[in-house]
């Protein structure tokens, strides 16, 4: 996958607070239901899911249905103890999974 | 950036509207029974109780290609006493699943927004599984002017 995800995440924050986490990645969300000029029907190509993990363990996941919009957005929060790191991914139809990590600083 | 692929992917919506609002027409619909079928599914049979959830959608979304969404449960969110996982289905879409939000004690609020797609004019239904195994649930209706019909 070519698309880098955005993402906001706060740098630092106070241990015991919920901070709010913004993901954003680029792409098509082909729902399946569209057809071409021939009236041939576009294969459905979607991320299906979205998962969160911070120092390894689950904070939040998502399971997406063509529903969603083209370049899914996912706003959430997660409550942070430690610092530490998140790790996301995005899962595609074709099986590939794009990554990416945020750190914080937890004081 | 993320207005110029908004833009582009609103664009390649328009572009197609005309094809894909065809192919919907001749296409079944989700119906309220098959959204309920869904919920059923989810709950295992369990009929939910109202409340607890709000949900924020636009009352009259324009553009059905993308509606923002923002859902928030009541919950101490305590690895004791949380909300786990939250289904949300769309009545009138081609398909009635949008997403499932799973939660755990880390997230600290049961609380997310996404943006979704909407066919037609259509009630939105929420419903929210607590660890202890309680369903809650909440619908909005939201008028769509134009359908999400491409994207």
């Amino acid at each position: 996958m070519a698309e880098t995800p955005k993402i906001r995440v706060p740098k630092t924050a106070k241990k015991g607070d919920v901070i709010e986490i913004k993901t954003l990645l680029p792409h098509i969300m082909e729902s399946g239901q569209r057809k071409d000029r021939e009236g041939k029907v576009i294969p459905r190509k979607i991320i299906n899911k979205f998962a969160v993990e911070f120092n390894g363990k689950p904070v939040f996941s998502t399971t997406i249905e063509p529903a969603v919009a083209a370049n899914p957005y996912l706003q959430f929060f997660a409550k942070v103890d430690e610092s530490g790191t998140f790790k996301f991914s995005w899962t595609d139809d074709d099986g590939s999974v794009t990554t990416a990590e945020e750190k914080i600083t937890v004081s | 950036m993320r207005h110029l692929s908004r833009r582009a992917a609103l664009a390649l919506g328009a572009g197609s509207a005309a094809i894909a609002l065809v192919g919907w027409s001749k296409s079944a619909s989700a119906t309220p029974q098959a959204a309920a079928a869904d919920i059923a599914k989810f709950t295992g049979g369990a009929k939910p109780e109202t409340g607890k959830i709000s949900i924020e959608l636009p009352e009259i979304a324009e553009n059905g290609n993308t509606v923002p969404l923002s859902i928030s449960v009541d919950a101490p969110m305590t690895s004791a006493d949380y909300v786990s996982d939250v289904l949300v289905v769309a009545e009138g879409n081609p398909n009635p699943g949008v997403a499932t939000f799973h939660f755990t004690p880390l997230s600290g609020k049961a609380e997310a927004s996404t943006r979704i797609r909407l066919a037609t004019t259509q009630n939105i239904v929420v419903v929210a599984k607590t660890s202890g195994g309680k369903y809650f649930t909440a619908s909005k209706l939201v008028k769509v002017t134009i359908g999400g019909c491409g994207g």
